[in-house]
């Protein structure tokens, strides 16, 4: 069906642009995007990569979200850690893993690391460093396990180890003093996972729990909670409001039905035809 | 978003959800109307609420009514709240680099009546909640009084206390939010409107 409504036309739109600027000339704030302070990591292991994150996402000072997920899908053999803006972090690895899938579907083989990395960093080139993705890329393909760090300007590192984000330092000094090559499964884990927490204890922008995925080249595992040092305690005492506590002055109610149609299929005699 | 004011909250409970919203348009410190509701019905049990810039409010309503019909005239189906969720945050990230001034909140019950909220940023950046979504210039302090008033399970109307509470204390703290208050909680086969009788001030 050909539709006659206006379609987009796909990119970004800038309607708003002079409005909102004449806003802020005007003295009005703007709002706060949700950013992730983030301590993302990975590692490359005897058998391939552990990618690890925190769980918060933080809007200037407040706490936004207390168990968010970093760890973002790219291909069935590569996932991608994201820092930093989280609205880019979240679309631009959505939109890369629909294009690694059309990329699958046409070359009819598993998409390379190499490849991910090429599409993320011409994307985030191409916008001048403001979508503000910061990004570790790790996955195992046909030429073995890949680790790469994306910076939101588009430059690209490949190393064993990686940190990236606010937590990055804490995190790297962990790395620093422990990674050595050929690590087992539990000791990659392991060492992530302390990474993070290092990440979570000794900088403000990251907190709560630990995600780990665990990529090889026959399968992923996806841990989330890995690990869950601030568990929070149980309430000592419920704040229950007794019913009729809040005066109301109108109530509507509106009552929904399910509507479902039965079709009697009527068995009849055959016609007769002689 | 503090231009005109405006609070937003949603909770789950036990096979229900609630969303409520402030009712204060104003210009700066100036009140301009006291009936301006901020929550908007978009299929029978889904609601959204949009605290922010009161131009970019009516758009986005008008917008998102528009986009939610015509997903139901083409698929011939509801539409499911986390499937709406991502319309509202592609159509905010579309305008990217110039966003309106917005915070969605979604609420809602699915097909199998199991409860969802959800809110995003004026970006599109998706949270989804199991326990309180919250939003709006009175954001802050609702994040203060739903951490401690809120607990898993709670009836319908348990629900509705607690999310009224939670809302007229915050909005107490605000200068740019309150005049009256409005509580839709949604169960399996109602959907109940409340006006809350609240401060003045």
């Amino acid at each position: 069906m050909t539709s006659r409504l206006p379609q987009t036309k796909g990119g970004f739109n800038f309607d708003n642009y002079v409005r909102n600027a004449a806003l802020e000339g005007r003295g009005l704030a703007v709002p706060k995007a949700t950013k992730t302070g983030t301590t993302i990591v990975g590692l490359i292991y005897k058998d391939g990569i552990v990618l690890g994150a925190d769980t918060r996402a933080t809007s200037g000072p407040i706490v936004a979200d207390k168990n968010c997920e970093k760890i973002h899908y790219l291909a069935p053999n590569m996932y991608c850690c994201g820092a930093g803006t989280a609205a880019d972090t979240e679309m631009t690895t959505s939109l890369i893993s629909s294009q690694l899938e059309l990329h699958r579907l046409s070359t009819g083989r598993q998409a390379r690391v190499d490849t991910a990395m090429t599409l993320l960093k011409q994307m985030l080139f191409k916008h001048q460093g403001h979508i503000g993705a910061a990004l570790v890329l790790g996955g195992v393909d046909i030429k073995g396990p890949h680790l790469y760090t994306i910076a939101p300007h588009g430059s690209t590192d490949k190393l064993p180890y990686v940190t990236m984000g606010s937590g990055s330092l804490a995190a790297m000094s962990v790395f620093e003093s422990r990674y050595k090559p050929g690590l087992s499964r539990e000791e990659g884990i392991e060492l992530v996972k302390d990474a993070i927490e290092a990440g979570i204890f000794n900088d403000l922008g990251s907190g709560s729990n630990v995600d780990v995925t665990v990529i090889t080249s026959e399968r992923v595992e996806t841990l989330r909670n890995y690990a869950r040092p601030n568990e929070r305690g149980i309430k000592e005492a419920s704040y229950k409001y007794p019913p009729g506590t809040t005066k109301v002055l109108k109530t509507s109610i509106r009552d929904l039905m399910d509507i479902s149609e039965t079709v009697k299929v009527a068995t009849t005699e055959a016609m007769d035809i002689s | 978003m503090a231009y005109n004011g405006g609070a937003v909250v949603a909770m789950t409970g036990k096979n229900c959800v609630a969303i409520a919203c402030d009712k204060r348009l104003g210009v700066q410190a100036m009140t301009v109307s006291m009936e301006f509701k901020k929550t908007f019905q978009i299929a029978p049990k889904l609601f959204i609420g949009l605290p922010g810039l009161a131009t970019d409010v009516q758009t986005l309503a008008e917008k998102f009514r528009f986009k939610a019909n015509m997903y139901k005239l083409k698929e011939e189906r509801e539409l499911e709240p986390r499937t709406f969720a991502h319309l509202v945050s592609s159509t905010l990230y579309e305008r990217r680099f110039s966003p309106w001034y917005v915070e969605p909140v979604i609420a809602g019950l699915d097909k199998e009546n199991r409860p969802f909220i959800a809110s995003a940023d004026l970006i599109g950046c998706l949270d989804f909640a199991e326990d309180f979504s919250v939003s709006g210039t009175t954001s802050n302090q609702l994040f203060g009084m739903c951490e401690s008033l809120w607990e898993p399970d709670l009836e319908p109307e348990e629900l509705f206390e607690t999310i009224s509470q939670a809302l007229m204390n915050a909005v107490d703290r605000d200068c740019l939010s309150g005049w009256g208050a409005e509580v839709i909680v949604i169960t399996p086969d109602k959907v109940i409107t409340r006006t809350l009788k609240s401060r003045q001030d």
